[in-house]
This record gives structure tokens, C-alpha cells and sequence, in this order.
């Protein structure tokens, strides 16, 4: 699923500008699922907002709003009137959702209040991992279902590189809850951003496939990647002439 | 296909291969400048002390001289370059491009490496590029060479760029067991020669090379054994601890640590003076060591930010003065 992260109230709040009648846009799909611009969230943030303004001295209207899907025309359509009231919509969709909703009110402001961060997996409650990047060309049957597009800080198509040690990667992840990073005590007593270990792609799929005797697939030189199925093509599209509807002749 | 002599790139470092001597090879790190002099400073440690000299790539993701720039300087100073080139700042296009003109400047090695990730460096919110892996940059590199062809499979007009092609080896990265193959996979692609990973776990090495001899990779390709003195103690645990595909056996790091007994432990001159010169001897004891298992071909020496140590390690072993092929 599309994983995203909400944005600090404090940004959200710049982007305001001279609104009164804010209308925080929940979404029922993917964010629900990760928690970050369902319903509830929609709720809570539009209180914030609210509470927010008077704390600043300026107050504003904020309300809220959740569709099923904000990606898809049929569920704006069904919100009309609430978007005619608001002169700003915080959208807590993934950047689709944010997308989609200014097309189809092209005479509304509309800003983002989450960062889209990744199409991913709860791997525990609380914690999502990315796991996949839509390149466009699926490579899992040579990997045994384990992605060095997306898991694999290089991105190598051959490996594992020189940079493998005990299953994990040299490179760390920087550290973040709530999508800010932990920040500690460097070298020199200079704050630096906390990392965390990553594991190595490279050495998940060796092991799966060794277990399931499928190394060969591996033993060959991978050639280079095409891609243009990726964002590299430019934005991408999808034409499907079976499902497109003709007018009847 | 090959030149008229036979060939491939008629480097230098080739040409001492192909005559079956034991090759050395340097490193010179570009500076993080527009400074000529420094480079022309670091040759006079190396001329006449290696057969070729590894130009590094914005190594450890800093910014530095680029690796071409500082490869054409050192040319024109005498001294053969091994240009690095990660593949971490480049798209095909943009290495092809380097490769010309590599080519076209003088330069004749040429060595393909992943790169070290932004995030160690001095730009970590920078972008990476890994349009291509180390791998599928040798492939080019010889198809470039063999089949004139580049990439796209466009068919070259005019003179190709003829390179030595280099790669790099981590013997004792993990998964261990896949590392053999991993050599395989290089040589495969068209890697002539190979320099591996600092290895001061000798026993870990020669359990490699038995594997990479069982493949008869070793006669495919030439590989250059990475060695570097010792500053003492600490950096011998710190490339233990921190830096992976290294491990530093527990007697290298007490032997080292004994060339200090009985000095005065206030004063750190004498100390340093006295690890130094046991990193050198222990170095140069490796060098021999190594120059004795079947299979190896030379010794790539990394004297980190040491390059005066180069000189005493290379005559101390024994390989002094480099033939002139």
C-alpha cells in the first residue's frame, strides 16, 4: 500500500495564507490503513487547526471531510458541497489524492498534510518498510521475491557489493519518528542525525535462493536495467484499449 | 579482438602482467581543490615505485579533483593512472562520455566501482545515480573495446576507448561463500584485472583463493592483492570494527600493539615512530607472503594519507625497481 507520514503542524500552518473556512479532506483508503489521513486523523487535525488559530489570536473555521478513495473523480464528486464552503483544503491523501482533488476543483487551493513516503508493509504495528519502488519492470522471479530496486541502497542488479557484513547493509537509515530525525551527540559533540541498521537485499535474496537451490539465477551477468518503464520515461501511463469505453456507433 | 602487439590497452600495468612480473600498484587521492601542485607532490612519493597509480573517484563521497582531471595531471607527470569510476555520480551516457575522452587524454585503465554511498560523505542530501552497477560497467567497458559498441549497441565510428579494465573484490565481504562466484561474475563481464579489499587475515585470504583457483578465475584475470600498513593499533581496530568486508585478526592487532612495549607511554612520538615502522615491517611481510600463493598477481598498496610509506614498503619487499617493459 502507498504509506505516508503526516506533515509537522507547524508547516501545515505556513501554507495557510489568509484562510478562513478550512476543510482538513481525509481519505478512506491507503492512509486510513497507515493511520495517517483516515477519518479520525481528519478529525483530530481539523480540531488542531482550530484550536491552533485561537491559540494564535487568528481564528479559522476547520472542518472535515472523508472520502473513500480521493484518487478516483466519483468520490470528490460526492463532496461538492463541503469543497464549495472551504476557501483552503488540507488534503491528508497521499499525493495522488492531493492531485487529483486540485484538478477536479480547479478553482480551490488545496495543499498537502502528509508526506508520501513510500509504497510499503506494516511490518509491525507502528513501524512500515518500503518495499517497493515501481520501476515498471518487475525483476521479483529473479530475486526470490525480495527487491534490490527498492531495498537496496545502490540499487545493484548484481550483487551483493563489497559494502555486506553480517546481513546488513553499510549504509544506516537515518533515524526518524514521526517522520522528523532523532537527533544524538556526534563526533566532537556536534548534533548529528541517529541511524539505525538496514538489512542487506543482496544477502536476503542469496540466502533465499540458496535455500530453495535457485542460485543459478543468479550466477549470470544481469544486464542493465531498462528504465524507461520508470519514472526516468517521464510520468508514466497506463492505456488498457480492452476496458476503454467506446461510443456506440 | 586485440591490438597488433596483442595487446589489449597497452597500459603499462598490462604490459607488466603479460611479461609475468609481480605488479604494484598505488593509490593517489585526488585533493579537495583546484590545486595542481598537490598532485604533482603526491607522484614524487610514487614514480618509480609502482607500475600504475589508482586515481580515486570522489572516494568515500567526498568532493574532490575529478577522477579524469587529476588522471590527465598524472600523466603529464610521468606516472600511470588507474582512473576510478564509480557508479555512483554517473549514467551510461555521462560514463561513456569519460571514457572518451579518458581515452583521448592518455589514460588506459580503467577501473569500475559501485562507489562509496553519498551518505558517508560531505553532500549526504545528495541524489545518487546507479543507473548501472559496477558489474554492467565492465560489460561496457569491454564492449566498448572489443565490439566498438556502445551501450545502446550503436556501432562506433572512428578510434574505440581501449582500457584495461579493472575491478574490485571484496574477499571477505558476506555472504563469504558467494564471494568466489561474485569474482566470477566480474571476470565474466571482461574485468582483466582485479585489486581486492585491505587484507591483513591472511589465512581468510588464501581459504578465497583456493575457491578462485578451484574456478581457475585466476587465469583469467590478474588479481592484485590490496595491502596497507598499519598506523598502529587503533586504525588496525578500527577497520576490524567499522569497515565492512575487513576483519583484522586478534595477533596483527597485539603484534602491533607490542612495537610500543617499553616506551614511555607519555610519549607519543616515540610510540607512533615505533608502529609505523612495525606496520611497514608487518606490511611488507604480508606482501612476501602473499606474492607466494598461486593464483596472486601483484599487490595493490593503500597507504591511506601515507604515501612516503610506500617507498620502504615496495623496496622492503623486495620489488624494487619496477621493470620497465
Amino acid at each position: 500500500m502507498i504509506v505516508a507520514e503526516q506533515k509537522p503542524l507547524e508547516e501545515i500552518k505556513g501554507v495557510l495564507g489568509d484562510a478562513e473556512n478550512v476543510l482538513v479532506a481525509g481519505c478512506g483508503t491507503c492512509v486510513t490503513v497507515c493511520l495517517a489521513g483516515g477519518e479520525k486523523e481528519a478529525q483530530l487535525m481539523a480540531s488542531a487547526l482550530r484550536i491552533a488559530s485561537r491559540v494564535d489570536g487568528t481564528p479559522i473555521e476547520a472542518t472535515d471531510v472523508t472520502v473513500q478513495r480521493q484518487c478516483e473523480w466519483e468520490y470528490l464528486e460526492m463532496i461538492e458541497a463541503e469543497v464549495e464552503k472551504a476557501d483552503l483544503i488540507v488534503s491528508l491523501a497521499c499525493g495522488i489524492g492531493v492531485q487529483t482533488f486540485a484538478r477536479h476543483f480547479p478553482d480551490k487551493w488545496v495543499v498537502p498534510g502528509l508526506n508520501t513516503t513510500f509504497l510499503g508493509q506494516p511490518e509491525e504495528q507502528g513501524i512500515w518498510t518500503e518495499q517497493c519502488q515501481a520501476c515498471g519492470n518487475c525483476m521479483l522471479a529473479m530475486t526470490g521475491g525480495i527487491c534490490p530496486v527498492a531495498r537496496c541502497s545502490k540499487q545493484v542488479q548484481n550483487g551483493p557489493c563489497g559494502g555486506s557484513e553480517h546481513g546488513l547493509c553499510e549504509v544506516k537509515r537515518i533515524r526518524r519518528v514521526d517522520g522528523v530525525p532523532v537527533m544524538v551527540k556526534g563526533r566532537g559533540g556536534r548534533m548529528m542525525p541517529a541511524t539505525e541498521d538496514v538489512e542487506c537485499a543482496w544477502h536476503l535474496i542469496h540466502d533465499r535462493l540458496k535455500e530453495h537451490n535457485r542460485l543459478d539465477l543468479i550466477t549470470g551477468v544481469q544486464e542493465p536495467k531498462d528504465w524507461t518503464t520508470s519514472r526516468d520515461g517521464g510520468p508514466r501511463r497506463i492505456v488498457r484499449e480492452d476496458l476503454i469505453l467506446m461510443d456506440e456507433e | 579482438m586485440s591490438t597488433d602487439n596483442g595487446l589489449k590497452s597497452g597500459s603499462n600495468l598490462e604490459k607488466v602482467l603479460r611479461a609475468g612480473h609481480f605488479a604494484v600498484t598505488g593509490e593517489l587521492g585526488p585533493p579537495q581543490s583546484a590545486d595542481p601542485d598537490h598532485i604533482k607532490e603526491k607522484v614524487g612519493y610514487l614514480k618509480g615505485m609502482v607500475d600504475a597509480v589508482n586515481v580515486t573517484d570522489n572516494q568515500t563521497a567526498v568532493v574532490r579533483m575529478s577522477s579524469l582531471g587529476a588522471s590527465v595531471l598524472a600523466v603529464q607527470e610521468g606516472i600511470e593512472p588507474v582512473m576510478q569510476m564509480t557508479c555512483r555520480d554517473r549514467n551510461r551516457l555521462a560514463m561513456q562520455a569519460d571514457f572518451l575522452a579518458a581515452h583521448a587524454l592518455g589514460v588506459r585503465n580503467m577501473l569500475a566501482l559501485s562507489g562509496d554511498h553519498q551518505s558517508f560523505g560531505n553532500h549526504p542530501t545528495s541524489k545518487n545515480v546507479h543507473d548501472m552497477d559496477s558489474m554492467q560497467q565492465i560489460r561496457m567497458l569491454k564492449d566498448l573495446r572489443d565490439e566498438k559498441k556502445f551501450q545502446c549497441g550503436d556501432v562506433m565510428k572512428g578510434c574505440e576507448p581501449r582500457f584495461f579494465i579493472g575491478a574490485a573484490a571484496a574477499p571477505e565481504a558476506h555472504p563469504v561463500e558467494w564471494r568466489p562466484m561474485r569474482l566470477a561474475k566480474k571476470v565474466a563481464a571482461g574485468a582483466d584485472f582485479i585489486q581486492t579489499q585491505l587484507v591483513y587475515n591472511l589465512p581468510a585470504f588464501k581459504k578465497y583463493m583456493e575457491e578462485v583457483r578451484k574456478m581457475r578465475l585466476h587465469e583469467k584475470t590478474a588479481i592484485l592483492v590490496g595491502v596497507g600498513p598499519l598506523k598502529g593499533p587503533a586504525m588496525g581496530k578500527y577497520m576490524r570494527d567499522f569497515v565492512p568486508g575487513i576483519t583484522v585478526p586478534d595477533d596483527v592487532i597485539a603484534r602491533i600493539e607490542a612495537a610500543a612495549k617499553g616506551i614511555d607511554p607519555e610519549d607519543k612520538a616515540a610510540k607512533q615512530k615505533a608502529w609505523r615502522a612495525e606496520g611497514i615491517k608487518m606490511c611488507i611481510e604480508l606482501i612476501q607472503e602473499v606474492k607466494e600463493i598461486e593464483g596472486v598477481a601483484g599487490v595493490h598498496v593503500m597507504a591511506i594519507e601515507w604515501e612516503e610509506a610506500v617507498k620502504p614498503l615496495v623496496e622492503g619487499a623486495g620489488l624494487l625497481p619496477r621493470p620497465v617493459v
